[in-house]
């Protein structure tokens, strides 16, 4: 009868309860699109950037991090192929490189480069470079001397496809080796500064090149699917150390590898809540101000509940339950309209181009696909609903207030 | 034996920097089964006196007993309960809660109360019949007449046989008729269910009904006398 009564009493004053629906259901339809669209966002970021040769998990020798030269090499390959691919699950994919500093120079121009030796087949797989291509061609494994550079390197270079590029680096024996390569295509990235600075040759070619003979300077690792939250990274890359058994190699996540992404993502996370409690504390003073106006008008019967033997207490829970439902329906009806709207657009994803080509050195993606995480709205729904009970004590208090015969004078 | 029993009770209201004395020492005396009004003009105190008695306002000075239970040894909360389980209210107008129907507003108190559900729907049934509201049970109140209104106060008031029913004004608001019909009806459950009305009323006509009149001037009793 509580229930009833309290769900009769929302509906006294139809346009009243309306209103406060509204609030409610926009403050959550706000909470949980823009939590989708920031989630989205994060993905599309971490997404780009382990793409951009980091890859999910990556295997160096102990000292490269540090110094990312070529003696800094791991050479069990053998032992490597072992471990990745007895405690892999089946569908991950990796790849290995040579990784490298070497100055790129034509006529025209000199300047620094990371020299990116590649399985081309299986480079193709785990990272962008297998979708860049904009003209020219690709690498196969026999290329010889042929060399792909990105689009922002070809105009900085001022130089075209079939031209030649002659790069120099320090070997193994710390001699500068230096050899002459044909551009035979073009990548376009998500960043310029991607564009200038990666230049790519087959693997074998960068191995003879700086005469290393089965060396590598990194693995790769993709896993089948992006684990935001870096859980899965986290027990793959603690199963291959294991099954490395070598304190020599260095197996890291994408978590570890770019740890202003992490941070990035701890305080965006952070944000969102802020976020959510902004649009509670806007949406908690409609839920206040219209119940007070709500018990100011019921007054006389509050009186006449405590003149009948009614206890404060129980007026509190009557007003309390009132709140309730409706935020129950606002939330609901949040939630449901959140969820319509981010599966609305989320099939062709929201194109940011035009912001991104001014914005790329931010990392934001060219495309957006919102995503829901249960967490986001969980947490919105508990914040809004907590909170929103929680503010209603207030005029709950205020109506368990009026003593009977206060009440009954207003006759 | 008494039911109802106040002692030189006295109330003075404060209205900005004027002491307004409503009630100048009041002794009363009910006994249980007694109809009684109480008459007098408007401002003699008939309202404070009858609120002082249902516990919903303090007497600045004297002593109030109701069912033999002292206000004086008693908080709020203990006066809540009394209320809800000693006394019944009818009041002059606003006796029920606007979105509940005549039978749920009957059966509310009882579910305050803690009775149990079925027996809640059927006690409410019954005493909504002794009123004369059999076929009514699910109007709400703005689809009842202000005498229908009444009655299902009324009905509310006595459904859990409490020891006093307190009406104030009962008829006020009623064409002469139908208040002579709610006055006939209340006399009817004083009869047949021994239950203690006191009510206050300025009606000569209502006067005539009571089995005890008594009369209040300028907060004092000037009369009392039993028919
Ligand atoms: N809350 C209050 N504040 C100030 N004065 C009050 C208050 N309630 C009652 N009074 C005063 O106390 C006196 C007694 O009032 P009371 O309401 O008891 O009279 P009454 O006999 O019920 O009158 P009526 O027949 O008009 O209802 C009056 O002078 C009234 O103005
Ligand atoms: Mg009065």
């Amino acid at each position: 009868m509580v229930a009833i009564l309290a769900w009769r009493n929302i509906w006294r004053n139809p346009r009243r309860t309306i209103v406060i629906l509204l609030a409610v259901i926009i403050g959550v339809w706000s909470m949980i699109f823009l939590g989708a669209l920031m989630r989205g966002m994060e993905t599309e970021m971490v997404r780009n950037s382990i793409s951009t040769l980091t890859g999910s998990i990556q295997i160096h020798h102990r000292e490269y991090r540090n110094d990312p030269v070529v003696e800094n090499c791991m050479d069990g390959i053998d032992k490597l192929n072992q471990a990745l691919s007895t405690s892999l699950d089946p569908g991950i994919l990796w790849a290995k490189r040579v990784r490298v500093n070497a100055i790129a120079s034509n006529a025209r121009h000199t300047g620094g480069v990371t020299l990116v030796g590649i399985e081309p087949e299986k480079e193709a797989k785990i990272s962008f470079i297998g979708k860049a291509m904009i003209s020219g061609r690709y690498l196969t494994t026999e290329d010889k001397n042929k060399i792909i550079v990105g689009r922002a390197f070809l105009k900085k270079f001022n130089t075209k496809i079939n031209n030649k590029l002659i790069l120099m680096s320090q070997d193994t024996q710390k001699e500068i080796a230096s050899k002459a390569f044909r551009i035979v295509g073009v990548f376009s990235a998500e960043s310029e500064a991607v564009e200038k600075q990666f230049i790519f040759i087959p693997l074998l070619q960068a191995a003879k090149m700086l005469k290393m003979g089965d060396s590598i300077s990194e693995v790769s690792i993709m896993l089948s699917r992006l684990d935001i939250t870096g859980k899965k990274e986290t027990l793959a890359a603690k199963r291959l150390t294991a099954a490395i058994a070598d304190d020599t190699y260095r197996v890291e996540t994408w978590q570890q590898l770019l740890p202003m992404m992490k941070a990035y993502l701890e305080m965006s996370g952070f944000f969102l809540y802020i976020w959510y409690f902004v649009v509670f504390v806007a949406m908690g003073f409609g839920i206040v101000n219209t119940s007070l106006m709500a018990i100011f008008e019921r007054m006389r019967e509050f009186g006449l509940m405590k003149a009948l033997g009614m206890r404060p207490f129980q007026i509190i829970k009557g007003v309390v339950t009132e709140t309730f439902f409706l935020l129950v329906i606002g939330i609901l009806a949040g939630n449901i309209l959140g969820f319509l709207s981010v599966a609305a657009i989320s099939k062709n994803g929201i194109d940011l181009s035009a912001l991104a080509a001014g914005a790329q050195m931010w990392g934001i993606p060219r495309k957006l696909y919102p995503e829901i995480w249960a967490q986001d709205v969980a947490v919105a729904g508990l914040v809004v609903l907590a909170l929103g009970l929680l503010v209603s004590l207030y005029p709950a208090f205020k109506a368990a207030r009026f003593t009977p015969t206060q009440a009954m004078r207003k006759n | 034996m008494a039911i109802v029993e106040t002692k030189n009770i006295k109330k003075t209201y404060r209205q900005g920097k004027v002491n307004v004395p409503a009630l100048c020492g009041v002794d009363l005396i009910v006994d249980k089964g007694e109809f009684v009004a109480l008459a007098g003009p408007s401002g003699s105190g008939k309202t404070t006196l009858l609120n002082i008695i249902g516990g919903l306002d303090l007497p600045d000075s004297g002593s109030v007993m109701v069912d033999n239970n002292k206000f004086a040894d008693m908080n709020q909360a203990d006066l809540a309960s009394l209320r809800l389980h000693k006394i019944g209210f009818v009041f002059q107008a606003f006796n029920l809660i606007p979105v509940l129907s005549a039978i749920e507003n009957v059966e509310y108190v009882m579910l305050l109360q803690g009775v149990p559900q079925t027996e809640r729907h059927d006690r409410a049934k019954a005493i909504l019949d002794d009123v004369g509201l059999e076929d009514k049970y699910d109007r709400r109140p703005a689809e009842l007449s202000g005498g229908q209104q009444q009655r299902v106060a009324v009905a509310r008031a006595i459904v859990s046989g409490p020891a006093i029913v307190l009406a104030d004004e009962p008829t006020a608001n009623l064409d002469s008729k139908t208040g002579e019909g709610l006055l006939l009806m209340m006399k009817k459950m004083n009869k047949e269910k021994k239950v203690t009305f006191i009510f206050s009323t300025h009606d000569n006509m209502v006067m005539e009904y009571a089995g005890r009149l008594v009369t209040i001037r300028d907060g004092r009793i000037v009369n009392d006398e039993t028919k």
